[in-house]
């Protein structure tokens, strides 16, 4: 019973290890984000407007707790965010900055799951099709589209896109997430309009991140035929497709798990360029309309919210992993 | 001793990014046109690739473009966009035998304000590459400097340090860079410190992994052993074995910071008018994207030129770097730091 449970028990405390790294990275996140905060010139009382009057100045002062030394102000500030996850409110509209992000944050998901799903398919068939014949004319080709496609700016590539596939021949919509008339569809007509939506976006996206994608796919596919696990498959006679497939790709996943993971920050860079190519009303659009408008507290949470992404992206990852590697199980 | 180059794709890289910088200084050599000069704009506006508009001059007035003109009675009728304009003959000043035959040419067509592409992509590049260049020195330095710290300075330096890493690296760098831009306003100047100085903290890491790993080598030890202080063993030993991956980080560093900084002037927050960059120029096209591509098209392969050369060098560098760790290479010699012949020279 011991040995059954043993197993078991190690692979908890490894997930609890995980999740409590993944909350300390979290708090040292939004400690850098009150830090850039604090440390940008001006104040939002300018103490020298002469239209403000002293004691009026004081009063708000004291209201918004700007009279605090630095370090209350920190605690008072990730105190609101930790237990009532309170982000303020906008400047722009009054609401709470919260509520603003909740509403912008399943397009991103959306755009951002998307271009994962584009990412890795285009990444796995192109790094198969180099793979089987290495150097040859097809996987030059490959090898040159991987770095083209790394090399590309994305939001030029959308542009192209939009300018191609949009407004010449005509198949997909130039911008947004919705028709303007989608409140009359019904749910399923609804869903279509949002993929009709969303796939240029989301390859366009896709097709810009896939590029390390087909490298690692390739290479880790041709190391794999050295390997004793790859000759062995060899030597019992297995089909390519079937070596590949079912045994390389097997070897190849735990790297590409982890690079899905590494390359989260990158893919949320990416979704708000865009977002802001594609009209796209997701988290990228929200914090450059922020910007343009001066609207701190949407950007500074914005911004943390795009890391929190990323931290749930690589906890994700780890746990996945877990699952996946037996070895590490067995640690 | 043979002397061993690069392989070949990253000489290729190499001499991508030495045609683009050649490019950016000789600008004023090579440009065809004034960058800026928006001469008789509305007739000029949105040319494409390769056309060519005949310019007519007038005494005392700024000189007027025309796709075609004929000669009717004393009058020249210059065909434009808009119309048939009549000048009298005799006030064109450039009117000679075989009529008027100065022609502006726009090799890769014109932007809205009508201003010549070509010319605009050669400036632009001395902007983006300066750009690439130093955020890329800088996150250079600012890495190596981070990543030396936390290697030599102590456990509870090298913790603080390598957690504000963690944390920064959470951040898309995109959003960081959007939000210290909003909060700072930066010019073009500034512009170099918020790239490189939210692009180093991979390197920090890396170098910083790098540097432990050497401090365990018999030729550092022995340097330790024979007196050296600590910060000179960095200097003299630690740092010179560690230029090849810290070459291939700033090889890639500076096609990133190139491609940063187009995405940050596309979304308006780099580079400013009348200041252009590839970005900034990608950006102006896009509101005539459907009328005029090309204003938007020729800089972004600009902009994928400088990467790939970037990125070509960085893994004909990294191959190196490999060749060296199967044991081919030999420290670096301690009297020449930073020597570039460490991974050009000898093998």
């Amino acid at each position: 019973m011991g040995l059954a449970l043993a197993p078991v028990a190690g692979v908890i405390r490894l997930v609890l290890r995980r999740v409590a790294a993944a909350a300390v990275l979290f708090l040292i996140v939004l400690t850098l984000t009150f830090a850039a905060v604090a440390g940008a010139p001006g104040d939002p009382l300018s103490p020298n407007d002469p239209r403000i009057p002293t004691e009026h100045a004081e009063r708000l002062r004291a209201l918004y707790g700007l009279d605090q030394p630095l370090p209350a102000q920190y605690l008072r500030w990730l105190g609101a965010v930790l237990l009532s996850w309170d982000w303020g409110q906008s400047y722009q509209t009054g609401r709470p900055v919260s509520d603003l992000l909740f509403e912008s944050l399943p397009p991103t998901l959306l755009l951002a799951g998307g271009a994962l799903f584009t990412q890795y398919l285009l990444g796995i068939g192109l790094g198969l099709i180099a793979a089987r014949r290495p150097n040859s004319w097809l996987d030059l080709g490959v090898r040159a589209a991987s770095l083209l496609v790394y090399a590309l700016p994305t939001f030029w590539v959308g542009l192209m896109a939009v300018l191609i596939v949009g407004v010449g021949l005509g198949l997909a919509p130039i911008g947004g997430m919705t028709s303007a008339a989608a409140y009359e569809l019904g749910p399923l007509a609804a869903l279509l309009d949002v993929l009709a939506h969303l796939w240029l976006p989301a390859l366009v996206l896709g097709l810009c991140m896939a590029g390390d994608i087909a490298r690692y796919t390739r290479s880790s596919l041709i190391e794999f035929q050295t390997t004793d696990a790859g000759r062995a498959a060899k030597a019992r006679g297995l089909p390519w497709t079937r070596i590949v497939f079912v045994h390389g790709l097997a070897h190849a996943a735990p790297r590409l798990l982890q690079m899905a993971a590494v390359s989260a920050p990158l893919l949320l860079s990416g979704a708000i360029v865009a977002e802001a190519v594609f009209v796209w009303p997701g988290l990228g659009s929200t914090t450059l309309q922020a910007i343009q408008a001066g609207d701190v507290p949407v950007v500074l949470a914005a911004t943390a919210y795009g890391a929190a992404l990323v931290i749930a992206a690589s906890l994700a990852a780890d746990l996945l992993l877990v699952r996946l590697d037996p070895r590490l199980q067995a640690e | 001793m043979r002397r061993s180059s690069l392989p070949r794709p990253a000489r290729a890289g190499a001499w991508i990014l030495a045609c683009l910088a050649v490019l950016a200084v000789a600008a004023p050599l090579l440009a065809p046109y004034d960058p800026a000069a928006q001469l008789d704009a509305a007739e000029s506006s949105r040319r494409p690739p390769l056309s060519s508009l005949l310019v007519v001059r007038t005494e005392g007035a700024e000189p007027r473009l025309a796709e075609r003109v004929s000669v009717e009675g004393d009058d020249l009728v210059l065909l434009r966009r808009s119309g048939s304009v009549r000048l009298p003959l005799g006030s064109v000043t450039n009117y000679g035998k075989h009529g008027v035959t100065e022609r502006r040419r726009a090799w890769l067509g014109t932007d809205a304000l009508g201003r010549d592409l070509l010319s605009r992509l050669l400036y632009g590049a001395r902007i983006s590459l300066t750009i690439g260049l130093l955020a890329a020195a800088l996150a250079l330095t600012a890495g190596t400097a981070v990543g030396s710290l936390a290697a030599t300075g102590g456990r509870f330096v090298d913790q603080f340090l390598m957690r504000t890493v963690d944390g920064l690296l959470c951040f898309p760098h995109l959003a960081l860079v959007l939000l210290l831009a909003a909060l700072y306003r930066p010019g073009t100047w500034l512009l170099v410190i918020l790239i490189g100085g939210t692009g180093w903290m991979g390197l920090a890491r890396l170098v910083r992994a790098e540097i432990l790993r050497l401090k365990q080598e018999p030729f550092a030890l022995a340097a330790a052993a024979a007196g050296r202080s600590p910060a000179g063993v960095l200097v003299r030993h630690l740092l010179p074995n560690a230029t090849t991956p810290l070459l291939i980080d700033a090889s890639l560093r500076v096609g990133g910071s190139i491609l940063v900084e187009a995405a940050l002037s596309f979304l308006g927050l780099g580079v400013q008018p009348p200041q252009a960059s590839w970005g900034s120029m990608i950006a102006e096209g896009q509101s005539h994207l459907t009328t005029a591509w090309w204003i938007a098209a020729f800089p972004g392969l600009m902009v994928a030129a400088a990467v790939i050369g970037s990125s070509l060098l960085a893994d004909g560098l990294s191959d190196r770097l490999a060749g060296l760790r199967a044991g081919k290479g030999r420290p670096a010699r301690a009297r020449a730091p930073w020597a570039i012949r460490t991974w050009l020279g000898q093998t």
